[in-house]
């Protein structure tokens, strides 16, 4: 008989302890739809939208209406992560049993995620809260699909203007109270601000991560065009190979090039026109209003300092904003315990008037015009609340707030994320080479966004 | 003489000899018997065959399986056989990513090839503060990637970096750097020679230090120069460890992601490179892993071959 050498054993224990550890940690990847239920019967939510640690104010804001939620409902723990939608990641994470229980999505999201099953039907649950109702239909609408079946609520509505820097303005002998309404005064009005020099920007555009095909999709409905169309036969087509679409790239690239007016610096993403307006070095920029406290809070500008114009020309503004939706992964009680959260936070008319309350002591500003996704009681409820708590000053936005009732409110396109990818090619050559060829950019383009119509 | 790496007697048993019995405990005696002499080292086998498998050989099959399926990770994915292949074909980007990345491993191996072993031989020739410049060398690698290239986005920005600064200082034309597409790629290899070339200067320093000193001093002996000792005796020795670099330095190049990604963005059709391309294929534009991978597969088959060719170098060496 062989003897096993001493320590042999514990060797193949450990040998076999490592095989057994591997395998459970494999088996164990990805599980979902478990109600993280201790043996007092709580449920663990995860959801997303918690503002970031350089966003302290709003971060502490949203823990505080955690921990209240939590008291109101003892049974439910809220595990919030940072963040909102990101398209890039939103398939893998969905498909990895990463996503969290109630997630943000954009207002133009739903329709595909409905369509694809990438959320849980909510109809029943969301019977238990009447106020529901009280959100303005064309929201709730974006919610629902062809059967009238729900599967997400509205946090908020915004569309795209003009914020501008009322200082620089009146430095460069504009009149703050009446920003530019076409093109060309906002031409003539970003070439007076740039003269003003040391590193001053009169107006920024984007051209990097989706954002450069988002501002020229709000640009081409700002002159009464389109991006993409749908045919008779429920195709669609792309729409901007045309003379709207060469002016507004012929705009920027006169912008850019003949008046130097846009800065050196292009191949801007989503932060960097915000950082800039926050520093005091642009003029303007289009932006919904809600850009205006993210300026104030991250980019350390003084809101007191920023107006807010309708989009230039107005033929059509571009119009989005947010919501919630469920992930299809969660049990019916994680569904019930997330919208629970996200009813008591973001739709909740019983806080509206607290909300503005604690924005204000927190020195958030208050009386911006939108969001605004309420009707009837809700909406006097908001309306008072604002005009109470006012910490603003709303006559910076009056521009806005005047024409905004007479500007067509255009939802963005289909596969919007992917046409704005395409479209950012088309913005970063204008503003980066000279000798663009805008006939071809947009001819190339469109090709590329009628594949990806086609496709779809 | 007996010493304990000699097999003890009582360890080398003799066959047992066969049962009639069937399927039994005695019916396969040497497999058994290599089973339970050897189960130590299988344990141990199955726990790294198992990492193995779970970690590397399975996302790789994976991968090649996908690249013949379209996928969006949520709904079942379909068998298209080589379409993922023929749409890549069709699309003019994937050529233009091809050529701007073959046009950066160019370049990358013209400067980053050529700077690391300057710098080593200059190294290697300092007789004060090598500690010092070994260090300041060797630095940029150990930034984390995003880090160096975020620093470079300032040094480069057209308006108010540091580059345009100091030139404008010195009364000299300033450049766009990555903002035009005439220079946006060699602006990218810079950044990334800059923040990758301290390894490779090391690899050559520690070759460097091994050439044996009686070389140089035979060829001074016989009058060899600075240059003549270069070329007769630096560069002949150093030819392997060259060589093994060079390889390396195209198969890390070609998979250029970070510096195109963060400083010119996966839409600019000046700068995408095959790994950008991926990416939008991915995450960006068409949310298409079947066609992701299926790129993947390709830049893959590419390198395998440069791989190929390292690792024959390599063992050769070890032989050698």
């Amino acid at each position: 008989m062989t003897a096993i050498p001493a320590g042999r054993n514990a060797r193949v224990g450990i040998a076999v302890a490592a095989v057994a550890a591997l395998g459970f940690s494999v088996s164990g990847c990805g599980a979902s739809g478990d109600d993280s239920a201790d043996p007092n019967g709580k449920i663990t939510i995860t959801v997303n939208d918690m503002p970031a640690k350089t966003d302290p104010v709003n971060r502490k804001i949203f823990l505080q209406d955690v921990a209240a939620f939590e008291k109101a409902n003892p049974k439910i723990h809220v595990v919030p992560h940072e963040g909102q939608m990101d398209p890039q990641t939103f398939s893998t994470k969905l498909a990895g049993g990463q996503l969290e229980n109630a997630y943000y999505v954009y207002l133009t999201d739903p329709a595909g995620i409905i369509a694809k099953h990438q959320a849980a039907d909510i109809t029943d649950a969301l019977k238990d809260y009447p106020q529901a109702q009280q959100v303005k239909p064309e929201l709730r609408k974006v919610f629902q699909d062809e059967a009238g079946r729900t599967y997400g609520v509205t946090e908020g509505n915004y569309s795209m203007g003009l914020v501008y820097n009322r200082t620089l303005f009146k430095k460069a002998g504009l009149d703050p109270d009446k920003p530019p309404t076409t093109w060309d005064e906002v031409r003539t009005d970003a070439k007076k601000i740039a003269a003003l020099g040391k590193g001053i920007t009169g107006y920024g555009d984007y051209s990097k991560s989706n954002t450069g095909g988002w501002h020229f999709t709000a640009e081409m409905y700002s002159r009464g065009g389109d991006v993409a169309k749908q045919r008779s036969d429920g195709t669609w087509k792309a729409d901007f190979d045309n003379v709207t679409g060469r002016a507004v790239l012929q705009q920027l690239h006169d912008m850019r090039w003949t008046d130097d007016s846009m800065g050196q610096r292009q191949l801007l993403e989503w932060a960097d026109l915000l950082q800039m307006m926050g520093s005091g070095k642009l003029g303007m920029y289009l932006a919904t209003s809600d850009n205006i406290p993210t300026i104030a809070a991250q980019y350390k500008g003084d809101p007191k300092e920023y107006g807010f114009g309708a989009i230039p020309e107005g033929k059509g503004t571009l119009a989005g904003g947010g919501g919630f939706m469920f992930s299809p992964k969660n049990s019916p009680a994680q569904t019930r315990a997330a919208l629970a959260w996200i009813m008591f936070k973001y739709e909740n008319p019983d806080r509206i008037t607290m909300g503005q309350k604690r924005a204000a002591a927190h020195k958030q500003p208050v009386g911006l015009p939108e969001p605004n996704i309420w009707t009837g009681a809700a909406q006097k409820t908001k309306a008072a609340a604002d005009k109470k708590y006012a910490n603003q000053p709303v006559a910076n936005y009056k521009p806005f707030s005047d024409a905004i009732g007479a500007i067509p409110l255009r939802l963005e396109p289909p596969q919007a994320q992917k046409i704005y990818a395409v479209l950012d090619t088309a913005m970063a050559k204008v503003l980066t080479e000279k000798n663009a060829d805008i006939d071809k950019l947009l001819g190339d383009a469109s090709k590329q966004v009628d594949a990806l119509l086609a496709a779809q | 003489m007996a010493t304990s790496l000699a097999p003890r007697r009582s360890d080398v048993r003799p066959p047992l000899p066969a049962t009639a019995h069937g399927p039994g405990p005695g019916r396969w005696p040497h497999l058994r018997r290599r089973l339970t002499d050897n189960a130590l080292a299988y344990g141990f086998l199955a726990a790294g065959i198992l990492s193995f498998a779970y970690f590397s050989w399975y996302p790789l099959v994976r991968g090649i399986t996908l690249s013949f399926q379209r996928d969006n990770l949520i709904t079942d994915p379909q068998w298209i056989g080589l379409g993922n292949y023929r749409t890549l074909l069709a699309d003019p980007l994937f050529w233009t990513a091809w050529k701007n990345t073959a046009e950066f491993t160019g370049l990358a191996l013209l400067f980053g090839y050529a700077v690391p072993f300057v710098i080593a031989v200059l190294l290697n020739e300092l007789r004060h503060f090598k500690a010092y410049f070994r260090i300041a060398v060797y630095l940029p690698v150990m930034l984390p990637p995003i880090v160096s290239v975020m620093l470079w986005q300032y040094f480069y920005d057209p308006g108010q970096g540091l580059f345009n600064t100091l030139l404008h200082g010195a009364h000299l034309p300033t450049s766009q750097w990555v903002q035009s597409p005439h220079t946006a790629m060699i602006s990218l290899v810079l950044v990334s020679t800059w923040a990758n070339m301290g390894g490779a200067t090391l690899m050559y320093l520690a070759a460097l230090q091994s050439i044996p000193g009686e070389l140089y001093e035979a060829a001074e002996l016989d009058g060899a120069g600075m240059w003549a000792r270069l070329r007769h005796v630096t560069v002949p020795q150093m030819r392997f460890v060259m060589l093994v670099l060079l390889l390396l330095q195209i198969i890390s190049t070609m998979q250029v992601f970070i510096e195109p990604f963060q400083m010119t963005g996966f839409t600019n059709t000046s700068t995408i490179t095959v790994m950008t391309l991926v990416y939008r294929y991915a995450f960006a534009v068409n949310n298409d892993f079947g066609l992701a991978a299926a790129m993947s597969v390709l830049l893959f088959a590419v390198l395998a071959v440069f791989a190929a060719v390292y690792l024959r170098l390599t063992r050769d060496g070890e032989k050698g």
